[in-house]
This record gives C-alpha cells, sequence and structure tokens, in this order.
C-alpha cells in the first residue's frame, strides 16, 4: 500500500473507495495480523470521515466568473 | 302532385335525420381525421372535466369539445382568444343538434412549424449519428462540482438546488445563468455551456421549467444541440415535462424528465449513501474479526500441536521407562541382597564353626589382662594379686591371681 494520505484531507468520494478496497482486502482474507488491525483501523477512521462529511455539509453555490474578455471571445 | 308526391315521399323523425347525418359524416375520411386552425372564444371548463369552446375565424364558427381524457394530453392551458390548430373528428351531436368538432390534440398556432423544424433537426442530427447510445458517457457516481446552466430566476433552479441540498450536499453547484427562453436563449445556452466548461465541473445540468413548444424552442436549436454534443463534460438535461422531447434531451449524455429528475439523476442520494456506508463499516467489522478468529484459530490450533509435540510428552515416556528400570534394578538388588544374606549366614555357620569361641565351648578358656587389656598366653604376663577377665564357652568373669 502506498503511504495513506490524512484521513481528514480525504473528499467522500476518496474516503469512500479506499473503504470499499480495505473491505475487500479484508474479504480476501490474506492479511497479516498486523495488517489487519491496521487495515481495521483505517477502515473504521474513513467511515467516520465519510459519516461526517454526508452529516456537516452544506451546499455550496457560486455563479461561473463572467469576464467580458470571456463574452468577446466567446461571441 | 304536391300533395302526393309529399304523400309519397317518407317522412324522416329527427333521430332519424340526425342518424342519417351522424352516418354520412362518420364516413367521410376528411371530416374523421381533420387539422382545424381558428381562434379559442367562449371557452368553458365543465364540472365533469370536459372543455367546450368555440373556434372561429372571420367568417364562421364550430362548436368544439374536449373530452375529459385528452385534456390531460394538452400542453398548455388554454385561454379565449388563443390561435389553436386543432386536431379531431366531426359529428353531429344528437340531443342538441348540432354540428360538433371532437378534439383529441390541440397545440398553438405556429407550432406546427415548429414541429416541422424540430423534425428536419431531429432527422438530420440522428443521421449524423450524434444521438448514438455509443455516444452517451456515464454520468460521475460522487459528482463534487456541478455546473448548472439555466435560468438565474426560474423555478427549475430552485427545484435543482433543493433536490441537491437534500441529497447531496456534498458538492459545490457553479451557476451558469442564461436566458432559456426568446430569441437570445440559443446563443445564451451555448455561451452559459462554454462558461461552465472552463469551470471543469464533474457534470453539467442543462434546465428549463414546463412551457410550450414555443417556450423550449431553444433547446431545440441546432447551436445548442452542437454545443452539447461538443461538450467533454457529461451533461444531463431536465427540460419541461415529461412529454416533452428537445434535441438537448437526445444529444444528451442523459435526458431526465423534468429539472428534479435531472438534479436526482445527477447526484447520489444521501439516504442511499448513508446505508450503503452503513452496510460497508459493519463488513469492515465482520470481516476484520472473521480474519482474527482466524488468527486465534491458527494459533490454537498451531499451540495444539505443539503441546503435541512437547518434550514434556518425551520426558513423561522417559520416566515412565524410568520407573520402570528402577523398579527392576530394585527387584533385582533385593535378590542378589537376598542370596547374600543367605551366604553371610552360611558364612556366619562356618565362621562360627572356626571362631576361638567354639573352642571355648569344648572347655578351654581366654584369660585377658584387665589391667593391659592382653590375653594372657604365658606365665611370665601375670604377677600376684592381677585382676584377669576369663573368657568361657557362654560367657566371662573376673578373678585376681592369688600365687603361693
Amino acid at each position: 500500500m502506498s503511504v495513506p494520505k490524512e484521513v481528514e484531507k480525504l473528499s467522500y468520494e476518496q474516503a469512500y473507495e479506499e473503504l470499499q478496497s480495505i473491505v475487500d482486502l479484508l474479504d480476501e482474507g490474506r492479511q497479516s495480523l498486523e495488517d489487519t488491525l491496521k487495515l481495521f483501523e483505517r477502515g473504521q477512521a474513513l467511515a467516520h470521515r465519510c459519516e461526517a462529511l454526508l452529516n456537516q455539509a452544506q451546499l455550496k453555490l457560486r455563479e461561473v466568473i463572467t469576464s467580458p474578455e470571456a463574452e468577446i471571445k466567446d461571441a | 302532385m304536391d300533395q302526393l308526391s309529399l304523400l309519397s315521399t317518407p317522412i324522416l323523425s329527427v333521430k332519424e335525420l340526425t342518424a342519417y347525418l351522424h352516418g354520412m359524416l362518420e364516413n367521410d375520411d376528411v371530416l374523421q381525421d381533420v387539422w382545424v386552425g381558428g381562434e379559442i372564444s367562449n371557452l368553458m371548463r365543465a364540472n365533469s372535466g370536459h372543455i367546450y369552446f368555440t373556434l372561429k375565424d372571420q367568417d364562421a364558427s364550430v362548436r368544439c369539445v374536449i373530452w375529459r381524457q385528452h385534456t390531460l394530453r394538452l400542453a398548455t392551458a388554454l385561454e379565449d382568444g388563443q390561435s389553436v390548430e386543432a386536431h379531431g373528428y366531426v359529428d353531429i351531436y344528437e340531443g342538441g343538434g348540432q354540428l360538433q368538432f371532437y378534439i383529441d390534440t390541440l397545440r398553438l398556432a405556429g407550432e406546427g412549424r415548429l414541429y416541422q423544424e424540430f423534425l428536419r433537426l431531429k432527422v438530420k442530427l440522428e443521421a449524423e449519428g450524434l444521438f448514438e447510445v455509443s455516444r452517451k458517457r456515464l454520468l460521475p457516481v460522487f459528482p463534487l462540482k456541478i455546473g448548472v446552466v439555466t435560468s438565474p430566476t426560474g423555478a427549475a433552479l430552485q427545484d435543482i438546488l433543493n433536490v441537491l441540498r437534500r441529497r447531496f450536499p456534498l458538492a459545490e453547484v457553479i451557476l451558469s445563468p442564461t436566458a432559456v427562453q426568446g430569441s437570445e436563449a440559443p446563443a445564451g445556452l451555448v455561451l452559459a455551456l462554454t462558461r461552465i466548461i472552463t469551470e471543469k465541473p464533474d457534470v453539467i445540468i442543462m434546465a428549463r421549467g414546463g412551457g410550450s413548444l414555443e417556450d423550449l424552442c431553444a433547446f431545440n436549436d441546432e447551436k445548442v444541440a452542437r454545443a452539447i454534443a461538443a461538450s467533454p463534460i457529461p451533461i444531463v438535461t431536465g427540460i419541461g415535462h415529461e412529454t416533452d422531447f428537445t434535441i438537448a434531451d437526445f444529444v444528451a449524455d442523459l435526458r431526465a424528465p423534468t429539472p428534479t429528475a435531472a438534479a436526482e439523476m445527477a447526484v447520489p442520494n444521501r439516504e442511499d449513501l448513508i446505508v450503503a456506508l452503513t452496510d460497508l463499516t459493519s463488513k469492515l467489522q465482520r470481516f476484520a474479526r472473521h480474519q482474527l478468529d482466524n488468527y486465534l484459530w491458527q494459533l490454537s490450533d498451531l499451540s495444539n500441536q505443539l503441546m503435541s509435540k512437547s518434550p514434556m510428552k518425551y520426558m513423561a515416556f522417559e520416566f515412565e521407562k524410568l520407573a520402570d528400570t528402577s523398579k527392576r534394578l530394585k527387584r533385582a538388588t533385593y535378590h542378589s541382597m537376598d542370596i547374600r544374606q543367605l551366604n553371610l549366614k552360611d558364612l556366619f555357620g562356618q565362621l562360627t564353626v572356626l571362631s576361638p569361641r567354639g573352642t571355648l565351648k569344648r572347655g578351654f578358656a581366654l584369660v585377658t589382662n584387665q589391667i593391659n587389656h592382653k590375653l594372657v598366653t604365658s606365665t611370665e604376663d601375670i604377677t600376684n594379686h592381677l585382676p584377669i577377665q576369663i573368657e568361657v564357652g557362654d560367657g566371662s568373669f573376673g578373678a585376681t591371681i592369688v600365687q603361693e
């Protein structure tokens, strides 16, 4: 495994995907004891991250910047 | 003559007359499948749900009926004074003796031309392969940046935002505002699309609320269609109502029936995500537990194997052997000692025979000087009054030498 990114910096998709791959790895059941424990801990952290993102998220809204140059160019 | 001919001519009842007219109308191909253009007046919606009105032009008018089941298909609300084109059949209403036009389809005047234009463009673009299923891209599962091309003041935008807030608040929504109706709308849509693409969203929602075919015509514009087809980012359209299909819908990667549905299709549902997450979390725990259990099993199995190979077991066996040997040793020893004891007794017997005491028993005596504890073997050894010890066959006694 590559060096895992800090869980708090992951997007929902990244965290969810990693969680999924960890579950797949554990399902295979070929991990060493140490890795199993590490994967489990990481998985739990990822699940918490996803949960927090879902519960705390607020939709952000903004408008595209409409610069005059763009209008000239596009027109 | 007149009288006679009148008498000879059969007289129809009113019912027979109207039935005859009904039959004639029913057998006329033109009247059974006809489009009529005119202006609506005397519009009346009955409690039964049927709509009655008069269709007129400068010179004439005809009574019209739209049965309730056909009113549901009407795209626009009817108003007095509207110019419309209606399709249906002509029949006589026998109760009122009126000729009536029974309408099943109705559109605003001018929509016919628009519709022809729509069909022409649709055939053209379809021939170019712009509607090919193979061109359609899958929408991303987790779009974090969602571009919305629509009117900033329309209900469509609010509908979309409501859905996104409820279902997937993780996303950032970037609005690219544009007019969605009127002569400026096609160019506006193309520009708005170009702008939103520079923001590199994960998915683009192109939307507009319901309206007449004319209201939606910007989405049937060829330039708009080509801009959609050229987009490097997947586009989902939600234009008008469920029954409205625009060229934009055909070109888009995914067509949703309404703006609300477009937003729903563009993002996953938070509730679904929570369910999936819960499921994944429980799998994580189950699999990890299972894995640990496996290790415990392996450990206990291995430890059993170890115990079975333990030196203790070997030693126990050796101990047993040892105990057995030592038993045998003891037995052997005792046996040999028994023999020795027997021998010893024998020896004692011989010893007894050979001992001086045997000689004493035959009457001899041993005399010991009491002072120096030496045997007296010569007369030289004694002096007068010397205490001596005399030992005979069954014991001993003391005596004193008395010399005369």
